[in-house]
């Protein structure tokens, strides 16, 4: 009997309209995007790096770990002796449409040579661009190569 | 220049000036309703967005506010796409049968006293029979679409619509007992004297039964079986698309807005002030009817944002069991007090 009142006389659908009433007033949680951004973590996995040396020299030595263990196959190496006799890539591209930044390349790299920095906002305006060749790496790897360094130094206790 | 203005509308003939007029009047009622309707879209994404605690549209325009703008241009510019297997004629004609109803119910529609396009004497069964013409819009609609869930759609509203019209129409039995006119000036003056004097008080259950019939009415969540998106994807208007699609929208809208305007007007004393004999606020003006129906249009995106939607049985149960009933011994205990004039609201 009781149970047939309180459906009569809407109980817990005015309770549901107080709870949500409620909420109308609470702060808010979204992110104003290009104004405010998500923090970040300094493993953030986004776009691809290759690194180099303080001397100039760049890291990656043409092993293709990170090829080996590329779960999309996404990443394709071509190697060669330089004149100095080191091993040297001579064609190192990442399709960025098969990668699925698991960071996996970057956790198998002897040299810390490929990393995934912070950066995510990126597109592509022409067909074929979302293959990132060699220089365009190494281009931004130079370019974060501050906040790549300091990433991987407070990240390196856990390692 | 009025004068200019006067001695070329004397030349007018009579009968034009007439129809010149009530054009203008037409204008003047359906040009600030589909602004409304605009602005009731935007409102209604701002205050579930608010009450899911996000912000809600605000990027076109200061604060978001020419976000119903800019939907209204992509939806003008986008393609009506006529399926192959439809009807053409009906497919059309579904929207328009839709949306018509929806604005002429609000020829009779009383601003204050005097400002009633049609101040027809029979204005409730106007009203009741406009409201019931909508469903043939969704159900045209529904079938001329040759699509299983359009009918589906269709199909369900027609069942629901159906079913909420009699409870609808025995709520406003009781509100025609309780005043004694189906003029709906009438009604509203016959509400005069206070908050306390307005029909919502003699006439508590029918007023709630009649503003939750009206929300199955206008197929809003919890009722909203016949879009019921997480089943039949849109319901009656999955094939409508561009402008087709978006005057279906405007029907619900504005039908929303009719039903928040027709219970203030039924229920809550129209334009009469709540402070009936307190100076300056006491006065009656359209202020407290636009007042009242904003109220009531914040019930509608309320309850959106607050019930899951009923399951289809759960619907006709509630309508068949519950309201029906309810009414009819309602209007029993309204007629008895009318006739033995028992509590002091029937004076």
């Amino acid at each position: 009997m009781f149970k047939y009142f309180n459906s009569l006389f809407l109980w817990e659908l005015l309770k549901g309209l107080r709870l949500t009433s409620r909420y109308l007033f609470k702060k808010k949680f979204t992110i104003l995007y290009p104004e405010n951004k998500a923090p970040q973590s300094p493993r953030f996995r986004g776009l691809h790096a290759l690194r180099r040396y303080s001397n100039g020299e760049e890291r990656c030595i043409s092993c293709k770990l990170c090829e080996a263990v590329c779960p999309a196959l996404a990443i394709t190496i071509e190697g060669t002796t330089r004149d100095d006799g080191s091993r040297r890539t001579s064609k190192y591209e990442i399709d960025l449409f098969k990668c699925i930044y698991c960071g996996f390349c970057e956790e198998s790299c002897p040299v810390d040579s490929i990393v995934l920095t912070r950066i995510y906002e990126y597109h592509f305006e022409e067909r074929g661009s979302h293959i990132m060749t060699k220089d365009r790496l190494l281009e931004i790897g130079e370019k974060h190569e501050n906040e790549i360094a300091a990433d991987r130094t407070q990240d390196a206790p856990y390692r | 220049m009025i004068d200019a203005f006067l001695s070329v509308w004397n030349i007018v003939p009579e009968s034009l000036q007439w129809l010149i007029l009530t054009m203008l009047k037409i204008v003047a009622i359906v040009a600030p309703l589909m602004l409304s309707v605009a602005y009731l879209t935007f409102a209604e994404r701002k205050i579930i967005g608010y009450i899911q605690v996000r912000t809600g549209p605000n990027r076109v325009g200061p604060k978001g506010w020419l976000q119903p703008i800019a939907d209204a241009v992509k939806l003008i510019f986008k393609e009506i796409v006529i399926p192959n297997g439809a009807n053409k004629f009906l497919f059309i004609i579904g929207p328009i049968l839709a949306i018509a109803p929806a604005l002429a119910a609000w020829a009779v529609i009383p601003f204050n006293e005097y400002w009633i396009l049609a101040d027809v004497n029979a204005g409730l069964l106007y009203v009741l029979a406009l409201t019931s013409v909508g469903v043939y819009g969704v159900i045209i609609a529904g079938w001329a679409s040759n699509s299983q869930y359009a009918f589906l759609g269709a199909m369900r509203t027609a069942a629901q619509i159906i079913s909420y019209e009699i409870a609808m129409g025995f709520a406003l039995v009781g509100v025609l007992v309780a005043s004694g006119s189906l003029n709906l000036r009438e009604i509203v003056l016959a509400q005069e004297g206070g908050v306390l004097h307005w029909f919502w008080l003699p006439l508590f259950p029918l007023f709630v039964i009649y503003f939750i019939s009206g929300v199955a009415e206008t197929n809003r969540a919890p009722f909203d079986v016949s879009e019921g998106e997480s089943e039949i994807v849109a319901g009656f208007h999955v094939e409508y698309s561009g402008m087709a699609f978006a005057i279906f929208f405007l029907a619900e809208y504005a039908n929303m807005i009719l039903i928040a305007a027709l219970t203030a007007i039924m229920f809550c004393g129209g334009w009469l002030s709540p402070f009936s004999g307190v100076p300056v606020i006491g006065e009656p003006s359209l202020f407290w009817l636009l007042a009242k129906i904003s109220f009531f249009l914040f019930l509608f995106l309320w309850f959106r944002a607050t019930f899951p939607r009923y399951r289809y049985d759960q619907i006709m149960r509630l309508g068949w069991k519950v309201f029906i009933p309810i009414t009819i011994v309602w209007i029993l205990v309204v007629g008895l007090a009318v006739v033995y004039q028992l509590p002091w609201w029937f004076d």
